[in-house]
């Protein structure tokens, strides 16, 4: 049975994968510029950025899914299928806490650059984008690995909105064949885990590769 | 820092701060209102579809339902704390034999999503343990992972001279944890246990898969799923769903930073021992 299914399951975790990247990028994006506003000069900007963090934080994943799977289509006039809103809302919701780790990483980069930078007649943008940031980057390569395992194990939970990948594969396959779920378990299990082993030795790479001793 | 980024205005930067800061305003406010008259002609604002809330059996019923959800998160707290310090123990152990098996179980639990598990346990013993047993035991198995790392986090954040110290003046292994580690370690990681309560609360919801009840109330989504069925007001059910856990987690998440605050003014760790033990667990904080 386990061995039947075994070119569903891959499929499965091709859509996980698809999830997971896609919202990472998306993520990525949306949380820069948010920490760019969160620590922009202008107070207004600052509070938006700080406002949605503290919102999403708040708030659970799968509410945020309902509301851009259920609400948003009666919001806005837009037809996408379950797969492209899941993603929307995956990529909203991470999104505050790259820009929590992008910040924390701004914060760590010794004042002193920043003054260096200044005083050298660089403007704010340019401090941020030429001398800080470059920076930052570095020192949140550790968080971001994080936050993309979270990620990833994250994507499961569109399974309760019928979009399929792996965990939704799991739900199905279980009902319909209870006597072997401890395979499909650990089988699924194991797919999840040797995903969150590739990221984190891919970011431990990369964390050797960049890191600045201080 | 992000002070050091510009520098302190002077009179014609000050005009252009307050330009800017209208400017922003404006900006910040007009993409509200966007979003709000895109509500308003999608008809969301109709007082039909607010009025439900205003009715005492709504309200009892969504009252309930966050009752639920609370249940079952401080049911699962309360089972994963004890766990969580089990394991740290085990994973701390000198015992290869002991320490292995543990880190398998811990790394194995963190690394796999929570509702692969709650289907798991559902799927497989719901007949015995029933939805909320379901629930609650797979939040105690992945917290008590989570927690078991903050707890270890905690001790090596704790300065290495301590432990030292105390093996200096003759304490066994158990003296020095008891005596001196778990007690300093303890101040460090208050804030990231109660940010993880936090985090355990927003994962209940996750509960709505296997819709448990507990004495018979729904839990907090299935509450809301009951209003929208009979009134047909999903967007307006959705936000005051949401109002409802971000008032719980903002009261817990304003909690952990009063403690957090606290424990950097009084306590003697170091702010950057309080960050290793905060981003060691990080992870699961998403």
């Amino acid at each position: 049975m386990l061995f039947d299914s075994l070119p569903l399951l891959l499929e499965g975790f091709l859509s996980t994968l698809k999830l997971t990247g896609i919202s990472a990028v998306a993520a990525l994006v949306i949380g820069s510029l948010l920490a760019t506003l969160r620590v922009s000069p202008l107070p207004s900007l600052r509070f938006a950025g700080a406002a949605y963090v503290n919102t999403i934080r708040n708030t659970p994943l799968l509410l945020v899914l309902a509301f851009t799977i259920f609400a948003l289509p009666n919001i806005v006039q837009i037809r996408y299928d379950n797969f492209w809103l899941a993603v929307i809302a995956l990529s909203v919701y991470t999104a505050a806490f790259v820009c929590e780790a992008l910040r924390s990483g701004i914060n760590a980069v010794p004042t002193g650059q920043a003054e260096a930078a200044r005083s050298v007649g660089m403007t704010f943008g340019q401090t941020l984008v030429r001398v800080v940031l470059p920076q930052a980057f570095r020192t949140v390569v550790p968080p971001l690995g994080n936050i993309l395992i979270a990620l990833t194990k994250n994507t499961s939970i569109v399974a309760a909105f019928g979009v399929v990948e792996a965990t939704a594969l799991f739900d199905d396959l279980a009902r319909d064949n209870p006597d072997v779920i401890w395979a499909l378990f650990v089988g699924i299990a194991l797919g999840y885990i040797v995903i969150v082993l590739a990221i984190a030795g891919v970011f431990r790479m990369v964390e050797r590769r960049v890191v600045v001793l201080r | 820092m992000s002070a050091v980024l510009y520098d302190v205005p002077g009179p014609r930067g000050r005009r252009r701060g307050i330009v800017g800061t209208v400017l922003g305003t404006v900006l910040v406010l007009a993409v509200l209102g966007l979003v709000l008259r895109q509500f308003e002609r999608s008809g969301q604002f109709v007082a039909e579809y607010w009025t439900p809330f205003l009715d005492p059996g709504i309200q009892r019923l969504l009252l309930r339902g966050a009752g639920a959800t609370l249940t079952a998160a401080a049911t699962s707290i309360l089972l994963a704390v004890p766990l969580g310090v089990l394991l740290a123990a085990g994973r701390l152990s000198d015992h290869a034999a002991l320490r292995v098996p543990v880190t398998l179980f811990v790394e194995f639990f963190r690394a796999i999503p929570l509702l692969l598990l709650i289907l798991f346990i559902f799927l497989g013993f719901g007949a015995d343990v029933g939805r909320f047993g379901s629930l609650v035991l797979a939040l105690a198995l992945y917290n008590g992972s989570v927690l078991s790392e903050i707890f270890r986090a905690g001790i090596a954040a704790v300065p290495r001279g301590q432990s030292e110290a105390g093996y200096a003046v003759g304490m066994r292994k158990t003296q020095v944890m008891r005596a001196i580690l778990v007690p300093q370690a303890r101040r460090i990681m208050l804030p990231a246990i109660v940010s993880q309560c936090v985090v355990t609360l927003k994962d209940t919801s996750l509960g709505y898969v296997i819709s448990y009840t507990i004495g018979g109330h729904e839990e907090l989504l299935r509450a809301g799923q009951l209003i929208y069925n009979n009134h047909g007001n999903i967007v307006p059910t959705i936000i005051v769903i949401a109002a409802i856990y971000i008032a719980m987690n903002s009261a817990l998440s304003a909690f952990a930073s009063y403690l957090q605050r606290r424990s950097s003014r009084t306590g003697k760790a170091t702010p950057a021992d309080l960050t290793t033990a905060l981003v060691a667990a990080n992870r699961d904080l998403v």
